[in-house]
């Protein structure tokens, strides 16, 4: 979106460099995906769990660990997730881009199918973004900001079921299981949003990488250094 | 009998002695969960109030609720719970028949009217106008919205008047639907189970006959004192599930030693009833004891979740999609990781054109 460019408090006509993602967003999204990534491989194994062991129930205690470890997780993923949400408030303009889809602006839809043809070979030419372009933040609303959400509240509910009737978690977070069909099918929509996620990250981080490669702007390192780069000046 | 009679005396009437009728109310006190002090108060609620009388109806169902009511292992409760809810009609297991039978429905109408208690065993069909199920001639769903309009409350037994059960499993060709779906001005308490267990049904209507009121319930209508945990938190094996000691088949080593039943099927840690607690056919025995998992025939839905026998069941997506999100995730993610290669493939060749022709993919 070019037209933001220039009303951005840098001028990127003359700027090699913007500062976009601050440090508390780049520390959550490091924290997301490290929680993510444990909370995948401990939620699979609490639906498929590993093969049986002998001995003493006494012995051991695999399957508490592991679900001891997706809550310990889930509260770093949840409370990660609530902090995010102050800094959109508080944060840059960058900062609130994966809480909304500008639908109502004709430019973001002009945008939309602009990426959609050049990620489908039908232009070459690229504009430069400082943030997301709105494809990504379209991929990055549905999949990261509402799947995190659903994971979130799903994930308390259940949690809830553990906790017990009246508990916080129950309370606040149990009437999602007769909304999704009962515990079960809770348990199951949980694990299909999970894949989503991952089908997600899969794309984000081949996306990520082309972008950083291929395109007229850092992409890889903006989310480690903040600092959003070009390769060239023009505009 | 007048509308005078209490309890107690209907109960004297049937030949149960003062010190059998204490025991009860005591039994029945410990049985809800109540402190020692609940046994007196019952005792004297049976002493003093009118009898309410129960209705009992039965709709598409298989009759396994009655069953199970009739086999209460609470210590005489078959005997005292009948003679004491007086089922003025159960046509399952009352004396008259046929225009005999029709008439007490007439007649409690006329005497108790708005103040009798209706129990629903099954659900009705509304397809074809209800001609799935006709009883004395007439469709069933009139006989239950006519009872319905004049009874003070409703007890749902079992999963098919409180979830629809097997009858109303896809595709439910007679589109049976279970009561609260077709009785929205009463209260409805369910007590679901395929059957329910026999001391929750008796624990819950002594309940509200002593109490005239509902026990508490949670967000699905049901009692909190039997359906407020699942199988899982009071199951004798949970800690072969905690240390991750499972039964892989049914014929293995696991089996034997009584490891837990999660990964062939066991829907313990989904289903809310007291099966763990209270157990079957009076503390004999439950599924999980016998060395099979729990169905989860509490639960809405249970028939069409798929696989009995696999941790991860179906999503039942609307429009029929019946898989198991750990296979349509399978094929999202590999679809995800193929399509992105085939796009890095394309990338490159598109660029390394571009670079050739000179012209800069910049611009």
């Amino acid at each position: 979106m070019s037209s933001n460019v220039a009303s951005g408090p840098h001028d990127s006509a003359n700027q090699k460099a913007v500062y976009v993602f601050e440090a508390p967003v780049r520390l959550w999204h490091w924290l997301h995906t490290l929680s993510f990534l444990v909370l995948a491989v401990t939620g699979y194994l609490i639906a498929n769990p590993l093969p049986a062991l002998n001995g003493e129930a006494s012995d051991h205690f695999l399957m508490g660990n592991i679900r001891m470890i997706h809550f310990i997780a889930a509260y770093v993923f949840a409370i990660g997730f609530a902090v995010r949400i102050y800094w959109a408030l508080v944060g840059n303009r960058f900062a609130r881009e994966i809480f909304y889809l500008p639908f109502w602006r004709g430019a973001w839809w002009k945008g939309l199918f602009y990426e959609l043809r050049f990620y489908s070979f039908l232009t070459r030419k690229q504009h430069k973004t400082l943030g997301h372009n709105p494809l990504a933040q379209m991929a990055m609303f549905l999949f990261n900001t509402l799947g995190t959400v659903f994971m979130i509240v799903s994930g308390f509910a259940l949690y809830g079921e553990g906790l017990g009737t009246d508990s916080w978690a129950d309370r606040l977070f149990g009437w999602v299981i007769p909304l999704l069909g009962g515990s079960e099918a809770t348990h199951n929509w949980h694990n299909m949003i999970m894949w989503v996620m991952i089908m997600f990250v899969i794309i984000h981080i081949y996306m990520a990488v082309r972008a950083d490669i291929i395109s007229r702007e850092s992409s890889v390192s903006t989310i480690i250094g903040g600092w959003r780069m070009f390769k060239d000046d023009q505009p | 009998m007048s509308i005078q009679q209490t309890f107690y005396e209907a109960m004297r009437e049937h030949g149960i002695t003062r010190r059998s009728f204490l025991k009860f109310c005591s039994l029945t006190a410990a049985g809800l969960g109540m402190g020692p002090e609940f046994a007196g108060k019952i005792a004297h609620a049976l002493e003093t109030k009118p009898r309410t009388p129960v209705i009992w109806l039965h709709g598409l169902e298989c009759t396994c609720c009655t069953e199970s009511f009739i086999r209460s292992g609470h210590p005489l409760a078959a005997d005292v719970i009948l003679s004491m809810i007086s089922l003025d009609y159960d046509d399952t297991i009352m004396a008259a028949a046929g225009h005999q039978a029709e008439e007490i429905l007439e007649q409690t109408v006329e005497k108790y009217d708005g103040n009798f208690i209706l129990a629903c065993e099954g659900n009705p069909p509304l397809n074809e106008d209800g001609m799935y199920c006709i009883q004395a001639g007439k469709p069933y769903i009139e006989k239950l919205r006519h009872m319905a309009d004049h009874c003070k409350a409703i007890i749902a037994w079992g999963s098919c008047a409180s979830w629809g059960c097997v009858q109303a499993a896809k595709p439910n060709p007679t589109r049976a639907v279970p009561i609260h779906k077709v009785i929205t001005d009463k209260p409805i308490i369910k007590v679901p189970g395929c059957p329910p267990i026999a001391e929750v049904m008796t624990g819950v209507i002594t309940y509200m006959l002593t109490f005239d009121r509902f026990p508490e319930l949670d967000r699905q209508g049901r009692p909190k004192m039997f359906y407020s945990q699942r199988l899982h938190d009071k199951c004798y094996r949970r800690p072969h599930f905690d240390a991750g000691q499972f039964v892989e088949r049914f014929d293995d080593e696991g089996a034997r030693k009584g490891y837990c039943l999660y990964k062939v099927g066991c829907k313990g840690p989904t289903t809310y009833n007291a099966c763990s607690t209270v157990e079957w056919n009076g503390g004999l025995s439950w599924p999980v004891k016998s060395g099979h998992g729990c169905l989860g025939c509490a639960e809405d839905n249970f028939w069409d979740r798929g696989s009995f026998y696999s941790a991860v069941t179906n999503l039942n997506v609307p429009g029929g999609v019946e898989a198991t999100a750990d296979k349509v995730g399978a094929v999202l993610a590999g679809a995800a990781a193929v399509g992105v290669a085939a796009h890095a493939a394309a990338s490159v060749i598109s660029h390394t054109k571009d670079s050739n022709k000179g012209d800069s993919s910049h611009e």
